[in-house]
């Protein structure tokens, strides 16, 4: 190739002299004075030209995009600064992860907003991971109805938009289930006395915790401490002996037992608040908006379809030989998922999940169809308009989803890395 | 060299922008249509009919500065813009004009960097709820769930309300007063608020209005205006002569039945005159002919005429006139002299 090339470029220099020009360059290259075309039509040079100018071009374009925005800025008579975070809100959010009212700054409004995104952002991607799997295991399931109707979910939820799935879930709880004022009049029963399921969303009993509720939760911790210690050990002892430990109800017990004993031995420093119908609706107990429910559910059913066909992607990328021998060393079928066709999958799994993980934090900004008040809904939409800065609020909430997207992806690809094959 | 490529590309951007933050008349012109944003639907100020054109009091005005400025009433395109995305399109160019019963307030003004043309109708913030509910006054409203359009002034204040009479509410926010209005019937909220104006309109497309009730209590001041950008004033100013032009005809007795009879030949009455431009050159002041305010006028009458069809006492909307009546009834509204 290089030494086609330089017949090439040796050719045409010397015009019509031929096989003798050949021969001395290929025997003895005279030095070559560099000319401006072989930038273009000298392989050597090409890709390092058109480098230089996709840089140049890049350069110019952002630089064009910067001046744009300066100008049209200064042509409406507004600067770029980042002051009016501090300044006073002056509006009510209705679901605060923490304390929050009218007065304080548009920075905390927007971390108010911020912790909305994250908190339906976790909810959903834990719900459509567990919905997934079933999903995605039942889909190959030899039951041929269960099968269909798993066929039925992935289809309907992977192939109507998201959005309408939102709306449709809002619609239904909004329109179908009783008034607040229905339960006073004791015209509806509290389920189990003590959830209201209403048009403005689920009320439910809310924990209190009191002064000791602190020893409460490390007792909790110890026994989950304690549980990862036991599991390890059992896989030890599995492996050095063979013996199976009963694995699953002796980290039962250890989840409950302890926390239970301490609850009542600490004089059960936690205690219900539960809801009570008020004049307009309930006073106490936790309300869980209709908001978050059909934002939640929608995300969760509609990313738990896309990891369903992973998941079953994933199961299906394991050859049959490894069940089938599996089976012939005598694991009972539920052992074979378990031990050697998961721990498998999980490697066909796991990338894409990141992605879907990824895309349902940015679908929640979908929020505005039912007017969760997310991070779009704050900062990007009522601290922009009061204030009329677009430019800010828009880079800000840009680089949250960015941080957000890129934190869950390292988290993910932690994970990632513990499960992919490991090469010995 | 490349410095001067770049810094070459640098004022070529420079002056695309530069000229397109100005004269939007040039720009009008050359469109040959008006870019107007209105609501996304409020019965007696934009809606589109049922053969999908928009009438209203806001869309009367588009037009009448459509047929001002291009001689032709038709020549609006009509963009529906939400509380929330009003502003942006405003100052992004997506639109001349913002005729969508906006308040003129300071931030507005001034931090958000806009130019109100004037008045339209002065109105203020109130609640509707329903009868069953029982409630009479907005003082005993303490723990309801309360919609609002988000993005509005009616958000902030309905916070100042609550706040300064030591109250507890629950906002539900929304994002237009069609989404309001269905949440509203359907339970998912006590009491909705927005402008008096707005309560009327919404109320008035209910199945049964008399089921609800619009409490005493206006909490706040919302004079309602055109606006357009800052930083073209030759553009605001027609806009605002527009309104007065609107306004003035009313006082002077000028309508769309008798303005060609008016127009054909100069008057007793000099302000009349001036104003259908059958004397002096005012039009050619603000970059128009001597006919604009005649065309103006002539799109859908005076703004006595616009009120009353859209949103007065005869049509379904049902408001009297009260602070919206000419100051010579006791009213607010009052043309600036043409001369
Ligand atoms: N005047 C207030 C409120 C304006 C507003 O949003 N009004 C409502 C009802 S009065 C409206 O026009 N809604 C129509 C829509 O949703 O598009 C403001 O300027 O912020």
């Amino acid at each position: 190739m290089q030494q086609d090339n330089l017949r090439r470029t040796g050719g045409r220099h010397n015009g019509d002299q031929g096989e003798t020009s050949k021969m001395s360059v290929m025997t003895d290259p005279p030095p070559e004075r560099f000319r401006l075309s072989q930038l273009i039509y000298d392989s050597r040079y090409r890709s390092l030209t058109i480098q230089v100018v996709a840089m140049v071009l890049l350069v110019l374009a952002l630089s064009w995009l910067v001046s744009n925005t300066i100008q049209n800025l200064a042509a409406l008579g507004k600067d770029f600064n980042f002051g009016f975070l501090t300044q006073s809100a002056g509006y009510d959010i209705n679901q605060r992860l923490i304390p929050y009212d009218n007065q304080m700054s548009h920075g905390r409004a927007a971390l108010v907003g911020i912790l909305n995104t994250i908190l339906v952002a976790f909810l959903g991607c834990v719900t459509a991971t567990i919905i997934g799997t079933i999903a995605g295991v039942l889909r190959l399931s030899k039951n041929w109805i269960v099968g269909r109707l798993m066929t039925v979910y992935v289809e309907a939820f992977r192939n109507v938009p998201l959005l309408l799935w939102i709306i449709l879930i809002f619609a239904i709880v909004n329109e179908s289930m009783p008034h607040p004022r229905d339960f006073g009049s004791g015209d509806v029963p509290m389920v189990f006395g003590s959830i209201a399921i209403t048009r403005q969303g689920t009320w439910i009993p809310a924990p209190v915790f009191e002064n000791l509720s602190g020893a409460l939760f490390i007792v909790f911790a110890a026994s989950l401490v304690a549980i990862a210690l036991y599991r390890r050990w059992a896989r030890k002892r599995q492996e050095a002996t063979g013996q199976i430990s009963p694995v699953f109800w002796v980290s039962l017990g250890l989840f409950v037992l302890p926390t239970v004993i301490a609850y009542f031995l600490l004089g059960m420093p936690v205690s219900l608040d539960y809801p009570e119908p008020g004049r307009f609706r309930f006073d106490g107990g936790l309300l869980i908006r209709n908001s978050l429910i059909a934002l939640w559910l929608a995300l969760s059913l509609y990313t738990g379809a896309f990891i369903a066909e992973i998941v079953r992607g994933g199961i299906l990328a394991i050859s049959k030989g490894q069940s089938e021998a599996a089976y012939a060393l005598g694991l009972r079928p539920n052992r074979t998922m378990n031990l050697v066709i998961l721990p498998q999958a999980m490697r066909v799994i796991v990338p894409p999940l990141i992605s879907q993980f990824l895309n349902l934090t940015k679908n929640s900004s979908l929020a505005i169809a039912v007017g969760y008040m997310d991070a779009r809904a704050t900062l990007g939409g009522i601290t922009i308009n009061q204030t009329g800065r677009e430019l800010e609020g828009m880079l800000l909430l840009g680089l949250f989803y960015l941080v957000l997207s890129l934190v869950i992806s390292a988290v993910m690809n932690v994970y990632n890395n513990r499960v992919k094959l490991k090469e010995r | 060299m490349k410095k001067s490529v770049f810094l070459g590309a640098l004022t070529v951007a420079g002056l695309a922008a530069g000229a397109s933050a100005a004269a939007t008349l040039d720009d009008v012109k050359a469109r040959g249509t008006l870019n107007c944003g209105v609501s996304t639907g409020l019965t007696g100020f934009s809606a589109p009919d049922a053969n999908g054109v928009w009438q209203g009091f806001d869309v009367a005005f588009c037009r009448a500065l459509a047929a001002a400025v291009l001689g032709d009433p038709n020549a609006v395109e009509f963009v529906p813009t939400t509380g929330q995305t009003r502003f942006t399109a405003l100052s992004s160019n997506e639109i001349d004009v913002l005729a969508r019963n906006t308040t003129w307030t300071f931030s507005r003004d001034n931090d958000l960097k806009f130019e109100f043309a004037g008045v339209n109708y002065y109105d203020g913030q109130g609640f509707i709820v329903p009868r069953e509910l029982g409630v009479a006054s907005a003082m005993e409203l303490d723990g309801a769930t309360v919609c609002i359009q988000t993005g509005t002034t009616t958000e902030l204040n309905l916070a100042d309300f609550f706040r300064v009479n030591d109250m507890e509410y629950e906002p539900v926010p929304i994002e237009t007063n069609a989404e309001a209005q269905q949440q509203y019937l359907a339970g998912a909220c006590d009491a909705y608020t927005t402008d008096a104006s707005g309560l009327a309109a919404t109320r008035a497309t209910f199945e049964n209005p008399e089921d609800h009730v619009i409490l005493p209590e206006i909490i706040s001041k919302e004079p309602l205006g055109p606006l357009v950008r800052h930083g073209d004033p030759e553009w605001g100013d027609i806009v605002r002569w527009t309104l007065q032009a609107l306004i003035a005809a009313e006082e002077y007795g000028v309508t769309s039945a008798n303005i060609e009879q008016m127009a054909s030949e100069a008057g007793d009455n000099a302000e009349v005159n001036r104003l259908l431009g059958t004397e002096g050159e005012l039009g050619a002041m603000i970059g128009l002919d001597s006919d604009w305010a005649q065309r103006a006028i002539a799109a859908g009458g005076n703004y006595g005429e616009i009120f009353e069809n859209n949103i007065g006492e005869s049509s379904p909307v049902g408001l009297a006139r009260g602070l919206n009546a000419q100051y010579s009834n006791g009213g607010l509204i009052y043309a600036l002299p043409f001369r």
